[in-house]
C-alpha cells in the first residue's frame, strides 16, 4: 500500500511476473482465486458483534459496537456509521506506532463507503427518536497479521461482524444502553455487499495478493458490489494507469469474484 | 474468617480457567495469546531491531519498548481507538515488569518492541498482557533469565481473593474492592506492583504470598504453551 516500505527483492518480483504471464502463482492459485477465507465468530464477548477473518496468513479482527448519539442535522431519522481501521504494528514490522497513516485511513474510508453506499445497513431502523436520538454503529477493524490484501479481509470482516451483531437494549428511562438485558435482535441489514480489490502486476490482473505480490502491484481497483452484479463503490489506488479495455476486464473479474465471496460469507454465517 | 462466596463460585485462591498459546502472529519474531476467564491478551515481539528514533539508541545495551492497548470493542462502552493516559501508563508498567529478566547487553543500539492488545476484557488485562508478553519474548528467543508471571490479588470487603473479574472489581459491600496486580519471576522477585483501594500491612503481606502461589500456576501454563510450540515444530 501507499507509503509502505516494499521489501520483496527484485529477483523474486521478476519471477512472480514471469509466473503470472503463464497464469500461475507461487502458491498454485489462479489469478482470480482467493485464498481460503476462514471466518470465526465472537472474538470479543463485549462487542455487539465480532469476527476474525483469516485468508492464508493474513488475519484481521473486526468488532461492532453500538452507541447512542444525536442524529446529524441532514439525516434526523437515520442512525450513524463510523468505520475505523488500525494497522497495528503488532501485525507487521512495516507498521509503526503513532497517529493513523494513509493506508489505515484509506482502509477505513473504503470500507465505510461499501457499507454505506450498498444500502446494506437500514439506517432508518437505527433511529430511536427522530431528531433526538439514534444508534451509532461503530465498525472497528484491526490487523493481526499482514500477508497481503488487508483491505479485502477488512471488508469481509466488517460485513461479517455486522451480520453476527446483536442490538443491545436501549433503556429509555435511564437513557443508556442496558447490557444486562438480552439483546433485542439483529442489526437491521439488507443483502450483503462485498468489496474486493483487483491488482495490476505487470500486465496481469490478480485478486487477493500475498504480501510479495502486493509489493509488485502497480495499481489497484477496489470494487464493492453484491451478488447480483450491482456495483456501489469503487476506488482506484496508486498512480499507474489502466487501459480502458483492461478496466473492463477488471469489472468482469470483480463481478465474478464478488459473487463467489458473497455466497461464501452467506453460507458461513448461516 | 467468615465464609465468603465469590460471584462465580470459585475458591478464594482459585484462578479463572487459563489458556495460552504461542505463535499466533506469523509475521512477528515471537507472539503469544494468554486468556484468563473472559480476559484475552495477545502480544507480538519484533526485534532486537535498530532503535528509531536514533537519539534514543543506547550504545551500551538494547532496550525494551512496550505498547499496551485495548481494542475498542473489548469492553461494554466502546473505547476510542488510539492511546490514552491509561494505556500509556500500563505500557510503561509492563516495560518495567519485563525488563529485569531480559539480557539485552549483547544488543547495543537496538530495541525489542512488544505490542500488546486486549481483544476481550474482564479485569486483569495488564496481568494477562504481561503474561502474554513474557511468553512472546521467550518465543522470539530473546535472552532471558526467567519468565515473568503476573496475577491480580483482590480484597473484597475483608477477604482476600485471587484473580478478580470485572464483577468483583465493582464489588461495593463493606470495605469495597481493593485491586493489587503483582508481577514476579518464578523465583520470587517482584517486578511490578500496584494497588488501588485500602488494606492493612499485615494483610498486604498475605497478598504477596497468595500472588506467589498463583504465579506458580501461571508459570506452568506459560511453560506448557512454549514447550508445545517446540513439539509442534518437530
Amino acid at each position: 500500500m501507499t507509503n509502505q516500505v516494499r521489501t520483496t527483492p527484485n529477483i523474486t518480483g521478476e519471477r512472480i511476473k514471469e509466473y503470472l504471464k503463464k497464469g500461475k502463482r507461487f502458491d498454485g492459485r489462479t489469478p482470480e482465486q482467493f485464498r481460503e477465507i476462514i471466518i470465526e465468530r465472537d472474538v470479543s464477548k463485549k462487542a455487539e458483534g465480532s469476527v476474525r477473518v483469516k485468508m492464508g496468513k493474513t488475519e484481521v479482527v473486526v468488532g461492532v459496537k453500538l452507541g447512542l448519539a444525536e442524529p446529524y442535522p441532514d439525516s434526523p431519522n437515520k442512525g450513524n456509521l463510523m468505520t475505523t481501521a488500525e494497522l497495528l504494528p503488532l501485525s507487521s514490522e512495516r507498521f509503526e506506532n503513532g497517529p493513523p497513516k494513509f493506508p489505515a485511513i484509506e482502509t477505513g474510508r473504503v470500507i465505510d463507503r461499501i457499507l454505506r453506499e450498498s444500502g446494506f445497513i437500514d439506517f432508518e431502523k437505527l433511529c430511536i427518536e427522530e431528531g433526538k436520538k439514534v444508534w451509532n454503529l461503530f465498525v472497528d477493524i484491526y490487523s493481526i497479521n499482514d500477508d497481503g490484501n488487508l483491505l479485502d479481509a477488512a471488508g469481509i470482516g466488517a460485513v461479517a461482524a455486522l451480520r453476527v451483531a446483536k442490538m443491545p437494549k436501549y433503556d429509555a428511562e435511564k437513557d443508556k444502553i442496558d447490557y444486562d438485558t438480552e439483546p433485542t435482535g439483529p442489526v437491521p441489514l439488507k443483502e450483503i455487499p462485498v468489496s474486493i480489490t483487483v491488482h495490476k502486476v505487470g500486465d496481469s490482473l490478480i485478486v487477493d495478493p500475498t504480501r510479495e505480490e502486493e509489493d509488485l502491484s502497480e495499481t489497484r481497483v477496489t470494487i464493492g458490489g453484491n451478488a447480483e452484479g450491482r456495483i456501489s463503490s469503487m476506488q482506484k489506488g496508486e498512480a499507474a494507469s489502466i487501459d480502458a479495455e483492461q478496466m473492463k476486464q477488471i469489472f468482469d473479474m470483480a463481478e465474478k469474484v464478488i459473487k463467489e465471496i458473497a455466497n461464501k460469507i452467506e453460507k458461513d454465517l448461516k | 474468617m467468615t465464609e465468603f462466596k465469590r460471584p462465580d463460585g470459585r475458591a478464594l485462591d482459585e484462578m479463572r480457567p487459563v489458556e495460552a498459546k504461542v505463535g499466533i502472529v506469523p509475521n512477528a519474531d515471537g507472539s503469544a495469546m494468554y486468556k484468563s476467564g473472559d480476559t484475552v491478551a495477545i502480544a507480538a515481539v519484533y526485534g532486537p531491531r535498530k532503535m528509531h528514533p536514533q537519539h534514543q539508541q543506547d550504545p551500551e545495551k538494547g532496550q525494551i519498548r512496550c505498547t499496551y492497548n485495548m481494542m475498542s470493542f473489548s469492553v461494554s462502552d466502546r473505547i476510542r481507538p488510539g492511546i490514552s493516559r491509561r494505556s500509556t501508563e500500563i505500557s510503561k508498567i509492563t516495560e518495567w515488569a519485563l525488563e529485569p529478566v531480559l539480557m539485552l547487553d549483547k544488543y547495543p543500539n537496538t530495541v525489542v518492541d512488544v505490542f500488546i492488545h486486549i481483544t476481550q476484557a474482564d479485569a486483569g488485562t495488564r496481568c494477562a498482557g504481561i503474561n502474554a508478553a513474557s511468553m512472546a519474548l521467550a518465543h522470539a528467543g530473546i535472552p532471558m533469565k526467567n519468565l515473568v508471571t503476573s496475577i491480580s490479588v483482590g480484597k473484597l470487603d475483608k477477604t482476600l481473593v485471587v484473580d478478580l473479574t470485572k464483577e468483583e472489581e465493582d464489588f461495593e459491600e463493606g470495605e469495597g474492592p481493593t485491586d493489587i496486580p503483582i508481577s514476579m519471576t518464578p523465583d520470587g522477585k517482584i517486578t511490578h506492583l500496584q494497588l488501588d483501594g485500602k488494606i492493612g500491612v499485615q494483610q498486604l503481606k498475605d497478598v504477596v504470598d497468595m500472588a506467589k502461589k498463583a504465579c506458580e500456576k501461571v508459570y506452568d501454563v506459560q511453560k506448557d504453551a512454549l514447550k508445545k510450540s517446540i513439539e509442534e515444530k518437530q
